[in-house]
């Protein structure tokens, strides 16, 4: 497995020395005061269960945080095999999620505002640790875009919604419907807000998501899920898998049960062949340039009706008049 | 010619004993649309630019009429060239003029082409039944009343964009390119024109090469009503004229109506760029039958559905869904009302059903037939005696089909429907959606609850509860699924044409 740039293990070769000719043997190390802490192994956000990936496989993840305990985390390195897994889960928790009231999704919605915000020294601290440089105002702004979704989950099909005036024996109005399963790739930074500004809007119009987290810190991204896990957001609903993203985006891509796809990539290259690879089955692929951060905490630029509207359908029903 | 069917004639399959048979009685005499007001030119060339020019391919090609297979009109073939200049021009008119004039004007030229649609509107009825086979009677009060409709129905949007996006700021694109497709030739340019004008953009379209006769006398009402030259150009020509339209670096918006294959190859070219993509690609509609229906209403729909146009639509009911118990009555009442079924000279206002556009199409319905019969569904076509000119099918049903046959599966775009059955309203939404299309269905019953909930349940763009193939400009149109995506018609038709900011 090649080894991403910010791992911290050493390369065993080139550290290789003679031992001391004196003095200990062991290297120095300082008692800890604290107790010694339970590491967290990191899993994917699959069908509401946390999980290992199918193939095994596993990517690390250094801090950038000094004394941070322990230094180097292994995260699941997602494969094809989780990429289906996943597509099938929430293309099964669909029809649930969408026959829900969209009161009772923005319930759900704001459930999730409130366990983030009684998480949030730990979203801060994990943010800390994966190098963001703002992590306060980053977990304050994903929290209130949970708030803001949360209000609009009853209000979007008002909006978007219309009766349409034709002639003849007909009642005709077009109305807004979830799209079914959407992928989205989430932008390396910010690595929280990125996510939630990215998954909330499509959940918020009865969409079911595979997303791929931020490969930069997906840590935090558990976390995230951990809140999810929390908000009685039904298990399926959203699925976060970790892993690299050239490798699982055309996989996404070309999943026949994906309907639709935004993806937030620097790489043009890879935008390029999400929309290509799309093209087979006449997805609805958006591939964007990722934002920089100040534009991810405006509310202006980072959230809105269009975000929801990207990944609906407009269904038109020419229903009956007469007696 | 106005050949209607012959109904217990000697070389007429013996009837069933239940079927009607109205003897001579049938027969009407020919009622043929003068055609002698109209002036077709020998040779048209490329609008662009608010010119008339001559391809710089030097190449024509020639627009044949399928009822007779006689040659109407020689037409030019863009090249890349041409499409560049096209493209020129419209970006040019798009700084020059079109983006300079204030929104209320800019409606005032859309009213314009709206009420000389009106004022031609014989004239363009005749040609576009001349040049795609259509029977006068469709082009007469179906495709040129709403193509100039939805006309009059963007124009007014252009000075109330503001309205219609909720607080947010809608700009134009800049440059549409348009591709449509033969089998509603002006009204789909009207589809993709009007909305794309009353959004402010400047526009490239090309007609198909099987009909680009409408479009050519549109560019004329186009001109004649004044438009600032070169906000709409016409070029004509086949598939790699579309092309060239398709990768011209300049052009910021793709639109498309045609095959779904046709569609995924436009997507895939435009992966990379910065263009906006519109596609309204193909279809197999369910037209589902409840018990509870009304009968005899339900088997005109499902005529309607299947054989409009010579079910050359995309929205097509080309698979009817009947629940069990019925569908023997409905067979039996679908084989006599085809029977009545008048096939022939698209100019007689008697004909219901007219000519197969082009040549190529017939033997694509011919294939699919013949994968019909051989797949062992059961085939039933119409008595009628067709025309020994010109490109003909009549009317067609399979019973007995399954779902994994290819006539249940593929796009015919033809007169032929293939019946499968359903015993609850599950297996009716089951097998409804058990397609990569996802366009349009249709639902009859006489329980108006049901079809809320058929519907709801239905992965189509457009449901149709008893009726079938109803369009208008204020309604949106347009696929889920391989059908598509983006929506023609209403308010938010206009979201193909604009950035929202």
């Amino acid at each position: 497995m090649a080894s991403e740039k910010k791992t911290a293990v050493a390369d065993p070769v080139a550290s290789t020395k003679a031992l001391p000719a004196e003095g200990p043997l062991v290297k120095e190390w300082t008692t800890r005061k604290e107790r010694v802490s339970i590491a967290k192994a990191y899993k994917m956000y699959v069908g509401g269960a946390f999980v290992r990936s199918e193939s095994g496989r596993y990517f690390q993840v250094a801090s950038t945080e000094a004394n941070a305990d322990p230094e180097t985390v292994n995260v699941p390195r997602g494969s094809r095999k989780d990429i289906r897994d996943a597509v099938l889960t929430a293309k099964n928790a669909g029809a649930g999620w969408e026959k829900r009231s969209a009161f009772n999704r923005g319930q759900i919605l704001y459930r999730l505002a409130e366990v983030m915000e009684a998480r949030r020294p730990e979203l801060v601290a994990s943010l800390v640790r994966g190098g963001a440089t703002d992590a306060e105002a980053e977990v304050e702004a994903a929290i209130d875009r949970a708030v803001f979704y949360a209000g609009f989950a009853d209000k979007y099909f008002s909006l978007l919604a219309s009766q349409n005036p034709v002639p003849g024996p007909h009642f005709t109005f077009s109305v807004p419907e979830a799209m079914g399963v959407v992928g989205v790739i989430a932008p390396d930074k910010p690595a929280l807000l990125g996510l939630v500004s990215t998954v909330l809007p499509v959940i918020t119009g009865g969409n079911t998501v595979v997303a791929l987290a931020s490969s930069v810190d997906p840590r935090t991204a558990i976390v995230f899920c951990e809140c999810l896990a929390t908000s009685d957001l039904p298990g399926g609903v959203v699925n976060v898998l970790t892993g690299n993203a050239k490798e699982l985006s055309p996989h996404i891509a070309k999943h026949r049960e994906v309907n639709g796809i935004d993806a937030w990539v620097v790489d043009a290259d890879l935008r390029k062949a999400v929309e290509a690879d799309g093209s087979d089955s006449v997805k609805r692929v958006t591939t964007h340039v990722p934002m920089d951060a100040e534009a991810w905490l405006d509310a202006d630029r980072g959230q809105g009706l269009g975000w929801i509207e990207r990944f609906l359908e407009t269904k038109t029903i020419w229903h009956p008049v007469g007696v | 010619m106005s050949q209607s069917l012959t109904k217990g004639s000697a070389d007429v399959a013996a009837p069933a004993s239940h079927a009607l048979d109205f003897g001579r009685a049938w027969e009407y005499a020919p009622s043929v649309e003068a055609a002698d007001h109209v002036q077709i030119d020998p040779r048209y060339g490329l609008f662009i630019g608010g010119r008339w020019v001559s391809p710089r391919s030097g190449k024509y090609f020639q627009t044949v009429n399928p009822a007779t297979e006689q040659v109407l009109a020689e037409v030019a073939e863009a090249n890349a060239q041409d499409v560049d200049d096209a493209v020129r021009a419209a970006r040019e008119a798009y700084d020059r003029y079109w983006s300079k004039l204030k929104p209320a004007e800019r409606a005032k030229y859309i009213f314009r082409i709206a009420r000389a649609m009106q004022e031609k509107a014989r004239e363009l009825a005749i040609v576009e039944s001349m040049d795609g086979g259509k029977p006068i009677k469709e082009s007469r009060d179906f495709d040129v009343p709403v193509a100039s409709a939805h006309f009059f129905y963007y124009a007014g949007w252009a000075d109330k964009l503001a309205y219609a996006f909720h607080g947010r700021t809608p700009r134009p694109l800049g440059v549409a390119g348009q591709i449509i497709p033969w089998n509603f030739p002006l009204l789909m340019a009207a589809w993709k024109i009007a909305p794309a004008l009353a959004c402010g953009n400047t526009v490239v379209l090309k007609p198909a090469e099987t009909t680009p006769l409408t479009a050519l006398l549109l560019a004329k009402i186009i001109e004649e009503a004044e438009l600032p030259p070169g906000v709409v150009n016409i070029v004509t020509g086949a598939g790699e004229t579309g092309s060239a339209i398709v990768n011209h670096p300049d052009v910021n918006k793709i639109a498309f109506t045609g095959s779904t294959g046709v569609g995924k190859k436009i997507q895939k070219a435009i992966a990379g760029s910065t263009k906006r993509l519109t596609l309204e690609l193909g279809g197999k509609a369910a037209n589902i039958v409840f018990g509870d229906a009304s009968i005899d209403q339900a088997v005109d729909g499902i005529v309607n559905g299947i054989f409009f146009n010579q079910g050359h639509v995309c929205c097509a009911g080309s698979r009817l869904l009947v629940e069990e118990g019925i569908h023997d009555v409905i067979v039996r009442k679908l084989k006599d009302r085809m029977q009545s079924l008048r096939v022939g000279d698209p100019l007689d206002k008697n004909t219901d059903v007219g000519a197969i556009n082009s040549r190529a199409q017939l033997e694509r319905i011919r294939e699919l037939v013949k994968a019909g019969e051989e797949e062992g569904a059961e085939r039933f076509t119409m008595n009628a005696k067709l025309p020994e000119k010109g490109y003909w099918f009549a009317p067609t049903i399979f019973t007995g089909a399954s779902q994994a046959n290819r006539i249940a599966r593929e796009e015919i775009f033809g007169p032929v429907l293939t019946i499968l059955t359903f015993r609850t309203p599950d297996e009716a939404i089951e097998k409804a959606n058990n397609t990569m299309y996802g366009l349009s269905a249709g639902v009859w019953t006489d329980k108006g609850s049901k079809i809320f909930h058929m519907a709801t349940k239905l992965k189509a763009g457009v449901v149709w509860g008893n009726t079938f193939n109803k369009f208008d400009p204020s309604s949106p149109f347009g696929g889920f699924k391989e059908s598509g995506f983006g929506r023609e018609g209403g308010r938010q038709g206009l979201a193909a044409y604009v950035e929202v900011v």
